[in-house]
């Protein structure tokens, strides 16, 4: 989608620089297969330590900050959808049954058609979906994703520059951004270590550390979802955390999944 | 930032945190913290539980007592940023090529936050 819209600027005589920062511990290889399929054009940087959360602010993905020609931030971390994507917009539009999300047992053997996108990124065939599944893509299909809108704003700042109505000045961009407590800072050195320890073939190791940053700082998601990524495959322990997207997601509603995004 | 130090060279505190020790203090943005004298040793070395204490930095040993992460600013305006002028994020590209983010000044620049999990 990014390269998408660089193209369309550039088609309207505009141009705004996309770096894309994966926030992966696990490493350019983790990344790679989507950077590839993005397609080159874009600088692609890789976040093993998440330093977008300590420099920026950034708690979850996709997230983005607009730097300006002088290097100042004139809009801070915020959630970032530059246009619909096929993934989202096909998980928006299947027919999961069962009603109400959390009805696990309704959902047993809910079919998978008409989610081909997400099969392909699962690379699995047209397989039933299993239960936990169903309540994840249910949830999804709630969460606020204000994609034209972000659009819009990007095209009004390339063709508007500093005059656009959506550049923040830069007391704004300050105040707007997320909020952080010694808490949040303590969780930030703790998911540090615990990446240290994970980069060093420590991975038992980083648990501790990363289940404090999650308890510490639970608004994060990108700590809670990177750790759960490593349980969640074969050979993963997910008991190891004590909660999961899931559960998460549903405390705090998917409506809330996403802040919205503040516009002047 | 990670330490095998509690003692750390100012450059290498600057390169990680975006914080500058200056003879007014520790200075960001339009933001400068007074430091004690003790915060700096004679080969001008900062003692990070000093300046830890002025910022409201995390300061977490790991278990085996020989490294420490030092966590991000808290206490000067109690938010992520603690200025508008963006950090010089230094990170490698997916080739392993180091990049610098400043190495775009003179541009409008979206950095995008995503991952593969």
């Amino acid at each position: 989608m990014w390269q998408e819209l660089r193209t369309e600027l550039q088609a309207r005589g505009t141009d705004i620089e996309i770096v894309t920062v994966a926030l992966d511990t696990a490493g350019a290889e983790a990344a790679r297969p989507f950077v590839e399929q993005a397609g080159g054009g874009n600088v692609a940087l890789i976040d093993e330590a998440h330093l977008m959360g300590a420099l920026f602010g950034v708690v979850n993905v996709p997230n983005a900050v607009w730097i300006d020609e002088r290097g100042m931030i004139v809009r801070p971390a915020e959630p970032a959808f530059p246009g619909r994507s096929p993934v989202i917009d096909e998980i928006r539009q299947a027919d999961l049954g069962g009603g109400a999300a959390g009805a696990d047992a309704e959902a047993e053997g809910s079919s998978s058609a008409g989610l081909s996108l997400m099969n392909q990124i699962r690379g699995v065939g047209a397989a039933p979906l299993p239960p936990a599944l169903v309540e994840q893509l249910r949830l999804t299909q709630q969460i606020v994703i204000e994609a034209e809108l972000y659009r819009e704003m990007i095209l009004d700042w390339a063709e508007h520059g500093a005059a656009s109505r959506f550049v923040l000045p830069a007391e704004e961009v300050v105040s707007r951004s997320n909020v952080r407590s010694l808490d949040q800072s303590r969780a930030a050195a703790h998911f540090e270590l615990g990446q240290h320890r994970h980069g060093h073939g420590d991975h038992p190791g980083a648990i501790g550390h990363w289940r404090e940053a999650h308890r510490l700082h639970p608004e994060n998601w990108t700590y809670k979802r990177q750790a759960w990524r490593f349980e969640a495959g074969p050979g993963g322990d997910p008991s190891l955390y004590d909660s999961n997207w899931t559960a998460d997601v549903r405390a705090i509603g998917p409506e809330n999944y996403y802040p919205r995004l503040e516009v002047r | 930032m990670l330490l095998s130090s509690l003692l750390v060279d100012p450059v290498d505190l600057t390169v990680s945190t975006g914080w500058k020790v200056e003879p007014r203090g520790a200075c960001k943005g339009v933001h400068c913290v007074p430091l004690p004298p003790s915060a700096i040793d004679l080969a001008g070395r900062i003692d990070v539980r000093v300046l830890a204490e002025r910022l409201g930095m995390a300061l977490v040993e790991d278990l085996d007592g020989e490294l420490w992460a030092l966590g991000p600013e808290s206490a000067v305006t109690g938010r992520a940023l603690t200025t508008a002028e963006a950090p010089d994020l230094v990170l490698p590209t997916i080739d392993g090529e180091p990049f610098r983010l400043s190495e775009l000044r003179g541009s409008k620049v979206i950095i995008v936050s995503w991952a593969s999990w």
